[in-house]
Order: structure tokens, then C-alpha cells, then sequence
């Protein structure tokens, strides 16, 4: 089967017996069902097992899984009267962000995500949602407008990373990233960061500096890839899966460090087992997000933005070097 | 007489010219021709389907009054600015007698028709150019009722739409027509500030100082499918650069591709999109939803 799991193989095995056994019953004339019962709830106790337990890199798996829900998945499923803008009236229309306008339960919003593709021709348009530099800076001409006429601003996020590449170098990547970074700290307006897949990097910060912070239980956030910090720590890219458990970049490991404020809980299995079902959850969160900054003022949003940035990273106090005035 | 159908009938040898008689029999303008696909349809048919052939999507130049028309509700303009017309301020030979030439021609006093409007129920201050009358160019009155019109929805704190079809600035009032990019851009500015929304619809041509100056500055910008749109023609590039440009240069789609536009919209959808964003754009709704 296309996008199985090597963690999940079990349930997934046990899952198809049951179904074996209940064509068999419904076909032939013997009554299997006592035999399906308990089969039934060593599945449930089965699945318990597995999904609970999830280790890093089971995450990582399914915050790639090839069928895993995107920004244009769940904007219908949120959202209505979308409509998409494009460009950054600069240089180009990067297909590896997708914005527009558009209106929660009534409420007019901007709405801006890394988009992947679904198979290989939109992933190559899309630069498999690796945005370059017009990506960034159609992003933030989008959120300067709903600053501009007081539009809540709802970023998904999604992307392995800004794309390392010759001409986003020349094109300034390295700019676009912090200018968005420097541009959101001042937004008037509610921002609420949203990571439903991976959180690659300063690629992915790019369109992380909100109100709130919130992730699905499946997806990652970090620094830069397993991969990519393997082959930095240990020279060998095969050891990914160390590194994801070392790097702490799963939500429950940032709910932990406090970097962000909810962990949005996904369907058994993973978002891509029912992108309806995701979506509700993911509605539930903004809600409360809107309802709590929207009785923000547009200084106090700012200071809250500022709070919430200034209070993360750790550190502590060598006595020796403390001096009092 | 069945048989009749099964040959070929025989060729003539020679041809015939239908009589004068003849031709008249067809009044002029029933039939269009697609300067795009060559195909022939009915004019009122193409009229009804917004002036978009039906073989092959091409969208015709419309007119003002068409434009308008089409695009709001119906009886629902009311223009200003009519009275203001064109001097000759440099002197230029044969300028006013081209004015009045058009001005007989197109039913009109200028190549901006503005006022006010209502799109599905939401008012809005419209500009129309019209590239009937003097190509569109922009003059004093052009710029300086385009401003008005500005200064019109700010003053009802109601969104600025313009629809732009221009060759640019007109040569024959010089600098004044230059400086009417700097005023209608001003306009704009204090516009945009008091949070006023400005939706830019560029139509085919938008060329020269028109493109670089209000069409190029809405919240949004649109074009129309296949519309020409750039700041310098595309002969003059070609001459300067001495390099051939690519066919579709300067088109409504290659201008999206480079990132220059939020939208190439079709005009059988325009006014439905158009209206979605002036309703995602009325003000003051944030508290209302927080109480629901």
C-alpha cells in the first residue's frame, strides 16, 4: 500500500486479518464472529499501543507522509470565499506559498501557507514547498495589506525549508526571511502560526512569528533536518534517526520548551487518515485563538508578540560575574 | 432530383461578383470577425457573452459605457466630472480639432469616464478610461478627474475602483500630462492611508505613465486575460536592447508569472470576485463576530 509506515505495519496487518476474516463469514458458512471480537480489541489495544507511543522519527515519518494534508487541502475546509492573490510585485510568483483573502465563520481573514505538491509535476512547480525569495516577499506584502485593513492573519506551515539554491542566494534569501521576521514583530493585527507538517528552519519561521504558536501532534519543528544535522554532528546523513530524537522536534518536545502554546491532537494514524476530521480540529484552535486576540488592542497584540519571542531561550547566571550597581 | 444530391455539383468557370444589390442585403456590423481565431459569430450574440469570443476566450476592447454596463448594477451609475474638458495648454497644432473629432466620434467629453456606483450592493467610486478617445491618453482632465474620483471615495469612505485602458501620457499637453502621474498617485496615497481600498483592473492596452502610476497601485491588481501591460513599447525595447523579446512579453499572463499582478481574472468572472472582496473589505465587522 502507497505511504504505509514501517511503525504502523502491525495494526495495519491485524486491520486487513479482521477484514479476511469478516469476508470469510459473510462468504462461507462458518461463524467467525467471536474470532473477530477478540481480534477487535487486541486492534483497539493494538492501535493504543502504537499511536501513543510514538517515537521521534515515527513523527517525522508521518509529518512527510506523501498524502499528508497541505495549506490548499485544508483552506476549503476552513475557510470560505477564498480568493488567492499572487506575487510579490517585485520579481516573481512563488508557488511554494499560496495566499489570499478569505473569511472564518464570517470573519474576513488573510491566509498564507507553504504549499508542497501532491505528485511530481505540481512538486516541481512548487519547488516541493521550498519557498525562494518572492515567496517571502509575497507573503509579506500580503500580511502588510491585512495590517493594513485589520485582518487577523492565519499562517500554515509547511516546508522542509527555504530552498538552498543559487538564485535565491543572489535574490537576497537570506533577507527576505529576516525582513519578515523584523515586519511581523510590528503587524497590528492577530497572527496565528499554525505548523501542520515540517518546520523547516528559518524557512519555515519565515511565517512563524505570531501571536500564537500552535502545532499538530504530528509534525515537527526545527532548527534544520535530521537528516541535515546527522550529517553536520556525525558526518552521516544515515543517522537521522538519532538525531531526531536528539533534537527535540516533535510538539510535545516544543510544548515542552515552551515554544509553543497548543499541540493540535490529530486523527489516529495521522492527519492524512481524515482531513475532514483534521480539519475540525484545527477549526476548534483558531477559534479560541481569534477569540482571544481579537480583544487584544494593536499595542498590546505587539507587546504580547514581544513577550512571547523575549521569553524563549534558556540561560543561567555565573555568580562570579554578577555585579550590582 | 435524388441524384442530384449524390454528384458534385459542377465548378463554375468563372466567378461572380455579387451585385451591389446583393451586398447591401446584409447590414453592416450583424457578423464580427475574431481578430484572434478568425472565426465569424453573431455581433449581438458576442455582446451578450460580454464581448469574449466564444471560440477561443479572446477578450474584445470594450468601451466605456459597455464597461460600465456589464460591470455594475444596473441603473446604478451616477457620473460626475462630465463638464470638465480639455484646453490646449501648449498651443499644439491641431490638438483641439483632434478633441473634437473624437469627441463626435465616441459620444464623449474625455478619455476617463468616473462617478459613482454600486457593485452587488456594496457603492464604490469607479473610473472607466476609454481607449476610443485619444487612445486613453492621460491629460490634464484625465488626471485631474481620476483625482476627483479619489477624492470622491474618501470622502464617502467608500473603495476606489478603476478599470484602465491607456497608451499613457498625452504628448500634446507635455509636462502637465507627466505631472498627472505625480497627482493621481498622490491622491492615492492619502487615499490608502485613511485606509481607503483600491482595486486596479487593467485592461488592454495599459502602457507608459498610466501603468506607472495608479493602475500599478491598488490593494489589488488584476488584468485581463491576455491585456497588454508595460511601461515602455515593446518596439522601443527591442530597438534599445537589440533583442528580440519573447511573444508573450508584456502580456497580462506574463506579468502574473513575474510576480506583478494578484490575478489575471476573466471577465465573466469579474464582477462576482470583485464583489467577494468588497465584501471580505466592509468595515467594522471584528467585534460583531466576537459577540456572536
Amino acid at each position: 500500500m502507497v505511504g504505509e509506515l514501517e511503525f504502523e505495519k502491525p495494526v495495519l496487518e491485524l486491520r486487513k486479518k479482521i477484514a479476511e476474516l469478516k469476508e470469510i463469514t459473510k462468504e462461507a458458512d462458518v461463524d467467525l464472529t467471536d474470532e473477530i471480537e477478540k481480534l477487535e480489541v487486541r486492534l483497539e489495544r493494538l492501535e493504543k499501543e502504537i499511536y501513543e507511543n510514538m517515537k521521534p522519527w515515527d513523527r517525522v515519518q508521518i509529518a512527510r507522509h506523501p498524502n499528508r494534508p497541505t495549506t490548499l487541502d485544508y483552506i476549503p475546509l476552513l475557510f470560505t470565499d477564498f480568493i488567492e492573490v499572487h506575487g510579490d510585485r517585485t520579481f516573481g510568483d512563488d508557488a511554494a506559498i499560496v495566499a489570499g483573502i478569505g473569511k472564518f465563520q464570517g470573519l474576513p481573514v488573510t491566509i498564507i501557507g507553504h504549499q508542497r505538491g501532491k505528485d511530481t509535476k505540481e512538486n516541481i512547480r512548487r519547488n516541493f514547498g521550498m519557498p525562494h525569495p518572492e515567496g517571502y516577499r509575497k507573503a509579506l506584502r500580503i500580511m502588510k495589506q491585512a495590517d493594513k485593513f485589520g485582518r487577523p492573519i492565519i499562517c500554515f506551515i509547511d516546508t522542509k525549508g527555504a530552498f538552498p539554491g543559487k538564485a535565491a542566494e543572489e535574490r537576497g534569501q537570506s533577507e527576505a526571511i529576516a525582513r519578515n521576521l523584523f515586519e511581523m514583530a510590528g503587524l497590528k493585527v492577530p497572527v496565528i502560526c499554525i505548523v501542520i507538517g515540517e518546520g523547516g528552519s528559518g524557512g519555515a519561521l519565515a511565517l512563524g512569528v505570531g501571536n500564537h504558536l500552535h502545532m499538530l501532534e504530528n509534525s515537527t519543528y526545527s532548527v534544520i533536518s535530521p537528516e541535515g544535522a546527522a550529517s553536520i554532528l556525525w558526518k552521516d546523513a544515515s543517522k537521522a534517526k538519532q538525531a531526531a530524537e536528539k533534537m527535540k522536534i516533535t510538539a510535545p518536545d516544543l510544548k515542552e520548551l515552551n515554544v509553543i502554546d497548543e499541540i493540535i491532537p490529530e486523527v489516529k494514524g495521522g492527519a492524512h487518515k481524515d482531513k475532514d476530521l483534521q480539519a475540525q480540529a484545527i477549526h476548534e484552535v483558531i477559534l479560541k485563538s481569534l477569540k482571544e486576540l481579537l480583544k487584544l488592542s494593536e499595542q498590546e497584540l505587539i507587546n504580547q508578540r514581544y513577550e512571547k519571542y523575549k521569553a524563549i531561550g534558556q540561560f543561567d547566571l555565573q555568580n562570579e560575574y554578577i555585579t550590582t550597581n | 432530383m435524388i441524384k442530384d444530391l449524390f454528384t458534385k455539383p459542377k465548378k463554375k468557370k468563372y466567378a461572380t461578383i455579387p451585385s451591389e444589390a446583393a451586398k447591401q442585403d446584409v447590414p453592416e456590423g450583424i457578423m464580427t470577425k475574431c481578430p484572434n481565431c478568425k472565426k465569424i459569430m453573431y455581433s449581438k450574440e458576442l455582446t451578450k457573452n460580454l464581448k469574449v469570443c466564444f471560440h477561443c476566450d479572446y477578450h474584445y476592447p470594450m468601451n466605456s459605457q459597455e464597461r460600465l454596463a456589464s460591470f455594475l448594477d444596473e441603473d446604478s451609475f451616477q457620473e460626475i466630472d462630465r463638464e470638465l474638458v480639455s484646453t490646449n495648454p501648449l498651443g499644439f497644432p491641431e490638438y483641439l480639432e483632434k478633441l473634437e473629432k473624437d469627441k463626435e466620434k465616441t459620444n464623449l467629453n474625455e478619455a476617463v469616464v468616473t462617478g459613482i456606483g454600486r457593485v452587488d450592493q456594496h457603492e464604490v467610486a469607479v473610473a472607466v478610461m476609454d481607449s476610443t478617445f485619444r487612445m486613453g491618453s492621460m491629460g490634464s482632465v484625465v488626471g485631474e478627474k481620476i483625482t476627483r474620483a479619489i477624492e470622491k471615495a474618501d470622502e464617502l469612505s467608500v473603495p476606489f475602483i478603476i478599470f484602465t485602458a491607456s497608451g499613457g501620457a498625452r504628448m500634446q499637453e507635455g509636462v502637465l500630462s507627466l505631472m498627472q502621474m505625480a497627482k493621481t498617485s498622490v491622491a492615492l496615497k492619502r487615499f490608502s492611508d485613511n485606509g481607503g481600498l483600491i482595486i486596479s483592473i487593467m485592461t488592454h492596452p495599459t502602457t507608459g505613465g498610466v501603468s506607472a502610476s495608479f493602475a500599478s497601485l491598488g490593494d489589488y491588481n488584476f488584468a485581463e486575460p491576455g491585456a497588454l501591460i508595460g511601461f515602455a513599447g515593446r518596439r522601443i525595447i527591442e530597438q534599445t536592447i537589440r533583442e528580440e523579446l519573447p511573444e508573450d512579453f508584456q502580456t497580462a499572463e506574463f506579468l502574473l508569472e513575474k510576480g506583478q499582478l494578484d490575478a489575471v481574472i476573466a471577465r465573466a468572472e469579474l464582477k462576482e470576485k470583485i464583489a467577494t472582496i468588497l465584501d471580505i473589505h466592509q468595515p467594522g465587522g471584528d467585534l460583531v463576530w466576537l459577540e456572536n
